[in-house]
């Protein structure tokens, strides 16, 4: 028992004991973040479904009615709970934005990547990183003094609506899908050029043929990416899209979003009441919209490896 | 057609459409910054606001960003140092991992405005804190948490394992190789993480509004015991921060001067996230020639 030797070899020793003590730190730190995540979920849902099980809403009838007042009620007693003009409106902004924002995406990155300079290069990713720094509320704020008085003056209505939700949108995921679309278009190996080039073909016909065909799944990541912020987007566009929960007419009325019935409702509503039951069940449909945004990318990800 | 000539116009395309997104950046800073200048004066940052004359500046606005943003990384980052340590050098590969990993990436594809909800159900509602500081810090942790995990992750595996081996091969635990080896190696890339994120932070509003509040209460600077509530540093003081101030003013503002008053603050918010930027690089940059040998 007293042989020290032995001792010290049967003890545990001091890079053991750092060891475990580090190792059950950062087991510490990820199981935070693991419980945070679970509990946004399981608040989330607790208080969205409450608008079905204890304010017995149709669940059908709340993604297809087109009457959002949750606080009158229609000729049968039932509060009027529909939110398709706010699920239109979302998908609105985020498809037009998207299709704004694609070619330029595009077209930046094939300039980053085929045509530019070291120099032109570095411009642009510049460019693309200042892009993403402008605060959203900023975007909102120079939609609100440039875009909607452009939109009133050249296309008519209040200049509040869809499309100018859309271009404030599109200059904000334009970094994103830009960026992305560079990482992919790096990603393709370098002897796929070099060998259609050495076939003779011209730099468009690289590009076209080969390059943006091998990162097609790269590039649709990355419009999914751009879709998913458009779509939880929120105080850029509530700023410019007149905020009237009514089905949107065309792309120049008024309309809202999930995410802006949202910031403009909870303050206003009362905790448990029927109206402020609804607003969390649109808040459960955008974590689940950008779940599938995320299972769309994983899929996308998978069929791109098999390639 | 022939096959220049088409070359010629797609990349006459690709250049028209580079120079474009160049142009609108150009248009957006020079918007901002040529109307928003004009009105920045020392009055301007340092005034209390007004609710419904003109006249009034943004120096508590400023003050709560910058304090909110402290705690914000104060909490966040030993949180997501340990978390980005775990997923680089501890994580085992098997389906935990891969379950955690997608955890973190859901959580950074949220919307701002859910995990504003979220912290306002959790730290408001149902624990009572109300709309203060600290409610408002823990919401932005949860938004910088997982980008800030993913980046710190991303600068330890840059790390050669060579240096790994190094450490062990010499004695030492597994803990210390990482925390007195690889970590100084991988700083630098870490602070240009944070301060971007610094930036993000700044700027971020949808999480606060419901979380930090809309209102400034009246602060008074020459008190500085955190537990006074018109303390500039009391924890549990509703503040509202520059950015959600210009989203409050443009929503439901009626202070003659509104547009001036955002224009400036939105000024104010660029040249933050310009310094943030620069910031990083610079930063990054010479802590990386002091901490290596390269030259």
């Amino acid at each position: 028992m007293d042989d020290p030797i032995k001792n010290k070899i049967q003890s545990t020793s001091k890079e053991t004991r750092q060891d475990i003590l580090g190792r059950f730190l950062t087991y510490l730190c990820i199981a935070f973040i693991m419980i945070v995540v679970l509990s946004i979920f399981v608040f989330v849902a607790s208080k969205g479904i409450a608008t079905f099980t204890v304010n017995k809403a149709n669940f059908w009838e709340f993604l297809t009615g087109k009457n959002w007042n949750p606080t009158a009620t229609d000729a049968s007693g039932k509060p009027m709970l529909g939110a398709l003009p706010m699920i239109t409106g979302s998908f609105g902004v985020t498809i037009l934005a998207v299709i704004f924002a694609t070619p330029f995406a595009i077209g930046t990155a094939l300039y980053m990547t085929e045509v530019a300079s070291k120099r032109g290069e570095k411009i642009l990713q510049s460019v693309v990183e200042l892009l993403v720094g402008i605060p959203s509320v900023v975007y909102g704020f120079i939609g609100l003094s440039v875009v909607v008085p452009l939109v009133r003056n050249h296309f008519g209505g209040s200049g509040y609506g869809i499309l100018s939700g859309s271009i404030v949108l599109f200059v904000m995921v334009l970094p994103t899908v830009t960026s992305m679309t560079v990482d992919s278009l790096r990603a393709v190996p370098r002897y796929y050029k070099e060998a259609s080039l050495a076939l003779g073909a011209t730099k468009w016909q690289t590009i076209y043929k080969v390059l943006l065909r091998s990162a097609t799944s790269g590039i649709l990541t990355a419009i999914i990416f751009g879709m998913a912020r458009a779509f939880g987007e929120a105080l850029a566009v509530q700023m410019v899209i007149g905020n009237a929960a009514l089905m949107p007419k065309g792309l120049l009325s008024s309309a809202s979003t999930l995410t802006s019935v949202l910031t403009m409702g909870i303050g206003n509503t009362v905790m448990g009441t029927v109206g402020n039951n609804a607003l969390w069940s649109l808040a459960l449909i955008l974590l689940l919209m950008s779940l599938i945004f995320n299972i769309v990318v994983r899929l996308i990800g998978r069929k791109g490896r098999l390639d | 057609m022939g096959t220049k000539l088409q070359n010629n116009i797609a990349i006459a395309v690709i250049r028209i459409l580079a120079a474009l997104v160049v142009l609108i950046l150009v248009f957006l800073l020079g918007k901002i910054l040529i109307s928003g200048i004009p009105h920045i004066s020392w009055h301007f940052l340092t005034a209390a606001s007004q609710s419904f004359e003109s006249g009034g500046g943004i120096g508590v606005q400023l003050f709560n960003s910058i304090y909110l943003l402290a705690l914000t990384l104060i909490i966040s980052f030993p949180i997501s140092l340990g978390a980005g340590i775990f997923l680089s050098e501890y994580a085992p590969k098997n389906f935990l991992t891969a379950i955690v990993r997608m955890a973190i990436e859901v959580l950074s594809s949220l919307p701002s405005v859910v995990v504003g909800l979220f912290g306002f159900l959790l730290f408001v509602v149902q624990m009572k804190m109300g709309f203060s500081i600290l409610s408002g810090a823990i919401a932005l942790t949860f938004f910088n948490l997982p980008l800030l995990t993913r980046n710190i992750e991303e600068s330890l595996r840059a790390i050669p394992d060579l240096q790994r081996e190094a450490g062990m091969s010499l004695g030492l635990s597994k803990w210390k190789t990482v925390t007195k080896v690889i970590l100084p190696e991988a700083l630098p890339g870490i602070i240009t993480g944070v301060v971007l994120g610094a930036g993000r932070v700044f700027g971020e509003a949808a999480a606060l509004i419901y979380t930090a509040g809309q209102s400034a209460t009246n602060i008074d600077f020459g008190d500085w015991n955190p537990f006074n509530s018109a303390s500039p540093l009391n924890l549990f003081r509703p503040a509202e921060t520059l950015a959600v101030h210009i989203w409050k003013i443009n929503s439901e503002g009626v202070m003659p001067d509104a547009a001036a008053v955002s224009a400036g603050s939105s000024a104010v918010l660029i040249i933050a996230v310009l310094i943030f930027n620069l910031l990083a690089r610079v930063l990054g940059n010479s802590l990386y020639h002091k901490l290596t040998a390269t030259k």
